[in-house]
């Protein structure tokens, strides 16, 4: 992986992505998904320097990427006004990330010496307060209406108006570029390594002669910086920035986004964001239980699959790397653990939503659209039909779900022989 | 006068419901470590499962059954969920019970919707049980002392003087120990587990008709049940009761004596036409500020005395 990355050319195809995405994807709405996407990139490798690099789990890195956005979006508001020195909308995103800092440096300080629960409390203290804030200083953050701005200010510099959508998007895709090259350096830099140290075990990187807590201060406080140029991204994106983007669900959604694609590699974050806000923005629409399902995968992952996707790829590295017949080998339990998972999936979703129907459903409506088809709520039968196709899924999964850990193990067999032989 | 009686009795009231939140959680986290995020959820839970019930049945059979469910609710959590999680550490299992928080925060919002239930005080019990100083004060009110100060007085017997209590209180400080004398120290905790989560359900249909029954009711109190227990100190029973009742009278108490700050500002010589939008800052009051002063204790708690008033170790 470390090979592979240090390459330049996923760098290039990086880039490449970015620049040609809006040529594959062309309408308004895969615009606005991407630009979304751009952040939530930045964000989640934000908070994964915390969470996966320095083992600190914050339940208020959120407060960083609001705070940002609102004094962004006060930035540009006053400039429209003509209060401020000019400062060009393309470089905006700095500015947020120097709140970030600002405020990282100063709440870092205080909540660094410990990591683990306590780190965990306050952070949930200060997300908390911030929270409370927003309600309390209403001429700042105007209550739970937030901020409205208009981005298009000041010269237009080779017509540079932010003012169509597409010029957003290459402003946030190639801020999110940068800041993942420059995180990416980061984790190379021996700060990167004495986090990973401190993280690992606090005391032997005592003993060795470094002060823990400004380790995990500096991680802090660079981690605050690029959370911040999120959120003044964000804040250019919306032209609004509302009270809930420093709360907690904004801070446990990040979260939720970094473990399910995995924190412990570079690309997980990313892998999270991406899957995790295209999702939000397809799902979300289409059905109300959207969050639950979101709750209960980020549940399971957390149970059986702690290296989120990305720890679930890389664990069978080995394999493709030593022989990709062997990889081969594991097609087929592998398509029968999934078939049988999206059989269970298939009977489960069908009855969450109709009790959702149920519950949520105005008098004399009996019929639910589930997977393209009337079903009718009243009749016990559709009940019947779902609950069996559930369960049968579940049975069928605990057989094949060992013959899918089965096949790895005799995969993972063969590496090691090959390698002792 | 009236007043400061009145919000003695409401804050100490709010202070023993958030006791009854926090006795099973100070347990759970003593002797688990874990921080039990999903804790109020299932006070949550307490709260809707009374309502559906007492629909049915009524409020006293409700007050009884719910409880036992939210339990069994609980002890399935811990068996099936979170201890899969233990092996990977305090971090994993925060983690998880974050996600499970958030699961039935969704799962109440898809059986009984995003709107309050109307989760009523029962009939009989809708009268003013004494007059004093000119406040009445009602009978469910006064109830709801009696039968959180019972549950303080049976807990702290049951594990003082009683063979399982001294148990639990051992498993608390020596799990290792206890499991090699022959105790099966994962049940254990499973079942105070389950119990903890029990009294949250008691607590749920005790408070759930006077605080209201809604999907955010878990979040809002959840936080602060978090504040009392590191306030307390961890597995500290009596450090959970005082700072219940601290930071109920203290959140009550900054609601109904409600102090503006501007005298404060203006005695150090900042006038509030000069702030420009600082304003809001000098027009604070103390009921105003009021969510945020039990953060502002966790937050200088746990930097200056990570082991709260009246516990054995750092959180």
């Amino acid at each position: 992986m470390r090979l592979l990355l240090s390459k330049t050319g996923v760098w290039i195809a990086a880039a490449a992505v970015i620049l040609l995405a809006p040529t594959l994807f062309q309408s308004g709405f895969a615009l606005s998904v991407m630009g979304q996407m751009g952040v939530a990139i930045i964000f989640a490798l934000a908070y994964n320097m915390l969470l996966g690099q320095g083992g600190m789990l914050s339940f208020g890195h959120a407060v960083y990427f609001g705070l940002a956005g609102y004094f962004s979006i006060h930035y540009l508001n006053l400039m429209g006004e003509g209060l401020v020195w000019y400062f060009p909308v393309s470089l905006l995103p700095l500015f947020g990330g120097v709140v970030g800092l600002f405020f990282g440096v100063l709440i870092g300080f205080v909540s660094t010496r410990r990591a683990g629960t306590t780190f965990a409390m306050i952070s949930l203290g200060f997300s908390e307060m911030a929270t409370a804030l927003t309600l309390i200083l209403v001429a700042f953050f105007n209550g739970e209406e937030g901020i409205q701005t208009d981005r298009w200010v000041g010269p237009e510099p080779f017509g540079i108006t932010y003012g169509p959508d597409i010029q957003v998007y290459y402003l946030i895709g190639i801020w999110c570029f940068v800041a993942m090259v420059a995180m990416y350096a980061l984790t190379k830099t021996p700060f990167g390594r004495m986090s990973n140290a401190v993280r690992d075990n606090p005391e032997r990187a005592q003993f060795v002669g470094y002060n823990t807590q400004r380790v995990r201060w500096l991680a802090f406080s660079l981690s605050s910086f690029f959370a911040g140029l999120a959120g003044a991204l964000h804040a250019i994106n919306f032209e609004h920035v509302g009270f809930e983007t420093v709360g907690l669900a904004q801070s446990g959604f990040v979260l939720f986004m970094v473990f399910i694609g995995g924190v412990r590699h570079y690309l997980g974050p990313i892998l999270g964001a991406v899957l995790i806000t295209l999702l939000t923005a397809t799902l979300g629409d289409l059905t109300q239980a959207w969050f639950l399902y979101f709750g209960i995968f980020f549940v399971v992952m957390v149970v059986f699959a702690p290296g989120g996707l990305a720890g679930l790829i890389m664990l069978h590295e080995p394999v493709w790397k030593t022989d990709i017949r062997l990889a081969q080998r594991m097609i087929l339990p592998y398509m029968g653990g999934l078939i049988t998972a999206l059989i269970a999936g298939f009977g489960l979703i069908g009855l969450i939503e109709m009790i959702y129907f149920v519950s949520h459903k105005l008098a004399g409506d009996t019929d639910v659209l589930l997977y393209g088809f009337a079903t009718d709520v009243s009749s016990i039968y559709s009940w019947l039909i779902y609950g069996t196709i559930a369960a049968t899924g579940i049975v069928l999964c605990r057989k094949s779900f060992p013959a899918v850990r089965g096949s790895w193990n005799s995969a993972m067999d063969d590496v090691r022989e090959r390698f002792s032989a | 006068m009236e007043i400061l009686f009145f919000s003695l009795f409401n804050g100490i009231l709010y202070g023993l419901l958030l006791f009854m939140l926090s006795a099973g959680l100070t347990l759970i986290f003593g002797m688990m470590g874990v921080l039990n995020f999903a804790h109020a959820s299932f006070f949550m839970l307490g709260a809707y499962f009374a309502y559906q019930i007492s629909q049915f049945i009524g409020f006293w059979p409700a007050l009884v059954i719910a409880p036992l469910v939210v339990g069994v609710a609980g002890a399935l959590v811990e068996r099936y969920g979170l201890r899969q999680v233990h092996k990977y550490g305090h971090v994993a299992e925060l983690l998880f019970t974050f996600g499970i928080a958030f699961v039935i925060e969704e799962l109440v919002q898809m059986v009984w919707g995003k709107a309050p239930v109307p989760y009523e005080i029962p009939q009989s019990m809708k009268f003013t049980a004494l007059t004093w100083q000119g406040m009445n004060y009602s009978a469910y009110r006064v109830f709801m002392v009696l039968i959180s100060v019972g549950i303080f007085a049976a807990l702290y017997l049951f594990l003082k003087r009683t063979r399982v209590g001294l148990i639990i209180q051992a498993a608390l400080s020596y799990p290792d120990v206890v499991g090699s004398l022959g105790h099966n120290v994962p049940r254990i905790f499973m079942l105070v587990f389950g119990f903890g989560t029990a009294l949250a359900g008691i607590a749920g249909v005790l408070g759930g008709n006077v605080l209201g029954t809604e999907p955010a009711m878990a979040l809002q109190l959840g936080t602060i049940v978090f504040v009392v227990i590191v306030v307390g100190g961890l597995g500290s029973l009596g450090g959970a009761l005082i700072a219940s009742i601290f930071i109920g009278l203290l959140t009550n108490m900054a609601v109904s004596f409600d102090i503006p700050f501007r005298g404060f500002f203006e005695a150090l010589g900042v006038s509030p036409e000069a702030m420009g939008t600082g304003k809001d800052l000098i027009d604070m009051t103390s009921s105003g500020i009021s969510p945020i002063l039990p953060y502002l204790l966790l937050v200088l708690m746990l930097i200056f005395r990570p082991r709260g008033l009246f516990g054995q170790r750092d959180v």
